[in-house]
């Protein structure tokens, strides 16, 4: 249930940039490596901001697709299991390109005041 | 997924969201529809107050002189049961804290109590009905209950979750996972984000393993495939076999940082 816990740090910061105007949508980009659950995380959102005036503030949740670079053979390829190793030949020489996102990528903000 | 959705109108409806329309069109949805809509750029680290508490927590162990290790660990792995261990082995050679973590009780506090150690208890209840894990706040607050400057090491109890506290810099200078081997050989891989994070990984309870069916070899190569380069201590905190190893790792951490820190003045 660190959903909760992120929920309330995207809200934050979420509030933090808007100021007082209205924010439509927000969207957060989440790593495939970080074991964070989607509805969870929808779940969480709607709760923390049912009843405030970010009540109809949308969350989209962008999947980020954990991807290594292979030393050996070159090869970029995506991991569905979290083992460290490239889907190509196997080699367990791999750099992590991408995967461990956790991050508030932009938000749409309304002119005028909530 | 469907979304509530409730207009100024007092209409209310769902509707699913899909990633092909552009979200400057709000459209109808928008309850605004007398403002224009701008796209505000964050690219920002959801945890960045964490992050940034953290540093400040770690800032503040080391001008202090305090080495701390985030030990994490499932329900039951036997993390206090290892400090318990470790506060006696290390005896008055180390001034050590312990910063306990627990949803609720003080009962892992107590059991630590009379051992030379300063303990301050973090009860994470207050957070949303209890939190599954420590975060940089919660640890701030309890160093402000310890004397940095008259200790040399510091043991965070995190919360037992094999999930949550992998995601919470807390200021620590290492991370510590405690895992049983009576949980089986397969969690590296259920719980990547947990075993990837640990600097070291303690395997405890192993004078079970002539009562179990556990296949070592297995969970350690599960173990590599998810960290290739952590620490692996074997021992058990019931019969303190292999403890003086993971004394040792420690001891090792507190020299190397007492190093640093006089190369650095």
């Amino acid at each position: 249930m660190h959903e909760l816990s992120l929920g309330q740090a995207i809200l934050d910061h979420t509030l933090a940039r808007a100021g007082d105007r209205p924010v439509r949508c927000v969207e957060v980009r989440i790593g495939h490596l970080r074991q964070v659950v989607p509805d969870s995380l929808q779940f969480a959102w709607e709760m923390l901001t049912e009843s405030t005036d970010l009540a109809d503030c949308e969350l989209v949740i962008e999947h980020v697709p954990a991807v290594v670079h292979c030393n050996a053979c070159g090869a970029d390829t995506t991991l569905d299991l979290p083992v460290l190793a490239c889907a190509a030949c196997e080699d367990m020489g791999v750099e992590l390109r991408s995967g461990e996102e956790l991050e508030l990528a932009w938000i749409d903000v309304a002119e005028g005041a909530r | 997924m469907g979304r509530f959705h409730r207009h100024t109108d007092g209409t209310e409806h769902t509707h699913d969201h899909h990633h092909d329309h552009d979200h400057r069109d709000v459209g109808d949805h928008s309850g605004y529809a007398e403002t224009g809509v701008s796209r505000v750029a964050v690219l920002e680290s959801i945890l960045s107050e964490n992050d940034r508490v953290a540093d400040a927590n770690r800032e503040d162990l080391v001008a202090g002189g305090v080495w701390a290790v985030n030990i994490m660990s499932s329900p039951g792995a036997g993390k206090t049961a290892l400090l318990k261990r470790t506060l006696v082995a290390l005896g008055e050679e180390v001034r050590v804290g312990v910063l306990e973590g627990d949803i609720a009780t003080s009962l892992d506090a107590d059991e630590l109590g009379g051992l030379g150690a300063a303990i301050s208890l973090v009860n994470t209840s207050a957070g949303f009905g209890g939190e599954c894990h420590l975060d940089a706040v919660m640890v701030r607050s309890g160093l402000t209950r310890l004397p940095l400057d008259q200790l040399d090491l510091l043991l965070i109890e995190n919360v037992g979750n094999l999930v949550c506290p992998a995601e919470f810099d807390v200021g620590q200078h290492a991370r510590a996972m405690v895992y049983a081997v009576t949980e089986g050989e397969e969690k590296p891989l259920k719980y990547p984000v947990m075993f990837r994070a640990a600097d070291v990984v303690v395997v405890n309870k192993v004078d079970l393993l002539p009562h179990l069916d556990f296949d070592l070899d297995l969970f350690l190569s599960n173990l590599r495939a998810i960290n290739p380069t952590a620490t692996v201590i074997q021992l058990s905190a019931r019969t303190g076999e292999g403890v003086d190893e993971w004394c040792t790792w420690l001891r090792q951490h507190l020299v190397s940082a007492d190093q640093a820190s006089a190369s650095r003045t």
